[in-house]
């Protein structure tokens, strides 16, 4: 049996300020954290309108440091590594031989030699563990810095204004990162998220993390919880690992294949090739659902597949979501019937993204 | 900000466990969920209501409520048969938490039997079960 400290949820640097807020607190992949504030779709909408900020400190981080960082990361990651400028961002796969998704990551190459990768918590340890096992053949140290790091999103029009006043300098541009003090307290400043508006994350000292968090909500970030995390970035059709795709979906189906470079040699990158050849039998569609309903994760699609993520789309103000269907009727404009717990519901196949963000 | 800023449980209802509230007059009982419901669900946007002349069980789901985030089944306080249902609610489904215990009523059921409503708990039973 296990241990009570084993089973415990585990809270991050702002826990307190979650809880004093009146956040509804919830298990997520083992942390505790906050799924709303003052409601999701009020948090959806200060981000789309304008300014909100995120906990994600149950991301975790792994540093990948020596000579022979970057050959590594192109043998495990499915992007093309090489590409990444120093002080650049990119996202990518971690696969398994067969091509099936681990996990997807976002790489930050902090330095020539250093490189600091984001995963996904719940797969934090195995992702850990796959790439030390792998690492073993190069001339590179694998490090846990999950411990070292929280992880705030400030996303929305009004994201980078707000961050640029605290910031002791200019801020990374999209799809890239840099050092910087943010309200004195020195951090990575990243130019990414995952809500489709533009914004930055932050990685820091737990320690100070309370503080920026304050500055931030004193400067007029909207805290937002995990619900507004996922409704913003269906919307914009952003996948969510265990949801979109896992280890039983390739990304050809996952319609991540714009991440794979298959002449990089990675991991999985022969099965990759040989599935984007020859197609696969069901493809990741995105879908609004026409009229009232609302499709859920795990609800069936007649004739054939499965919703994957389904929510209720608070700027679109309709069901939306994305799902497995048959590869030859993919195409956006197709239409799909949805069993929603026994109510059939029509929906159509739309283009990704779902939601267009209007920009600052 | 979702729904009213107190918690209240009006003395004249009756209460179901499951967090569904009665109004009975005549032989008809206004159904709706408690304030503790929509607070629990959040936001709720979406209520597609039941057909009226449909049946419902005391004690068995009858109708659903979503939030952005999830569904939640309405528990039947008591058995009849569905005479009216409050259609507004499918164009604003927010009443439900802004005014559960009023404009935010979900159906009028005409009851297959009045004395289900000794199994009901009344409001001071009803907070003592949340307390």
């Amino acid at each position: 049996m296990p241990s009570t400290a084993e089973t415990a949820l585990r809270r991050t640097a702002l826990y307190e300020r979650h809880a004093a807020a009146g956040a509804r607190l919830v298990p997520f992949a083992g942390w505790e954290m906050p799924v709303q504030y003052t409601g999701i779709r009020d948090e959806h909408l200060a981000v789309r309108r304008e300014v909100g900020v995120f906990d994600v400190s149950h991301m975790g981080q792994v540093q990948s440091r020596g000579p022979e960082a970057e050959a590594f990361l192109q043998r495990v990651l499915s992007n093309d590594v090489r590409r990444i400028p120093e002080g650049g961002a990119q996202y990518s796969l971690l696969c398994r031989e067969d091509g099936g998704i681990l996990d997807d990551l976002f790489t930050y190459r902090l330095a020539a030699c250093e490189f600091l990768t984001i995963t996904n918590a719940a797969n934090h340890e195995h992702d850990l563990a796959w790439m030390q096992e792998r690492a073993a053949s190069f001339d590179v140290d694998v490090i846990d810095c999950a411990p070292e790091f929280a992880m705030l999103a400030v996303q929305g029009p009004g994201a980078r204004e707000l961050v640029r006043g605290l910031a002791d300098g200019p801020l990374p541009p999209r799809m890239h990162c840099c050092q910087r003090d943010v309200s004195g307290v020195p951090m990575f400043v990243c130019g990414t998220g995952y809500t489709g508006e533009d914004g930055v994350e932050l990685l820091l000292d737990p320690e100070h993390a309370p503080a920026v968090w304050d500055a931030l909500v004193s400067g007029g970030a909207q805290p937002c919880g995990l619900g507004a995390r996922d409704t913003l970035r269906l919307e914009v059709c952003f996948h969510l690992y265990g949801n979109d795709m896992d280890v039983h979906r390739n990304p050809i189906e996952a319609g991540l294949g714009w991440c794979c470079k298959d002449g990089t040699g990675y991991i999985g990158a022969e099965a990759v090739a040989a599935a984007r050849a020859a197609g696969t039998p069901e493809k990741l569609v995105a879908f609004a659902v026409e009229g009232p309903g609302i499709a859920r994760q795990g609800n069936p699609i007649l004739g054939g597949g499965v919703v994957t993520s389904g929510t209720f789309s608070p700027c679109l103000e309709r069901g939306i979501g994305m799902g497995y269907v048959a590869s030859e009727r993919s195409e956006p404009g197709g239409r799909l019937e949805i069993d929603v717990r026994g109510t059939t519901r029509p929906a159509v196949i739309e283009g990704k993204p779902l939601y267009r963000p209007k920009g600052p | 900000m979702n729904g009213m800023s107190d918690a209240s449980y009006p003395d004249d209802l009756l209460y179901h466990p499951e967090h569904d509230w009665a109004r009975v007059e005549d032989g008809v009982a206004t159904f709706g969920i408690t304030w503790y419901a929509q607070e629990a669900l959040g936001e709720v946007v979406f209520f597609e209501p039941p057909a009226v002349g449909g049946t419902v069980s005391k004690d068995e789901p009858y109708t659903e409520v979503e939030s952005v985030k999830a569904v939640s089944d309405v528990v039947a306080p008591m058995s009849g048969e569905i005479v009216e249902v409050n259609t507004a609610l499918a164009d604003s489904p927010e009443t439900i938490n802004d005014e559960p215990y009023g404009e935010g009523w979900l159906v009028k059921v005409k009851l297959a039997d009045p004395d289900e409503a000794s199994s009901l708990l009344d409001a001071a039973a009803y907070r003592a079960l949340l307390a």
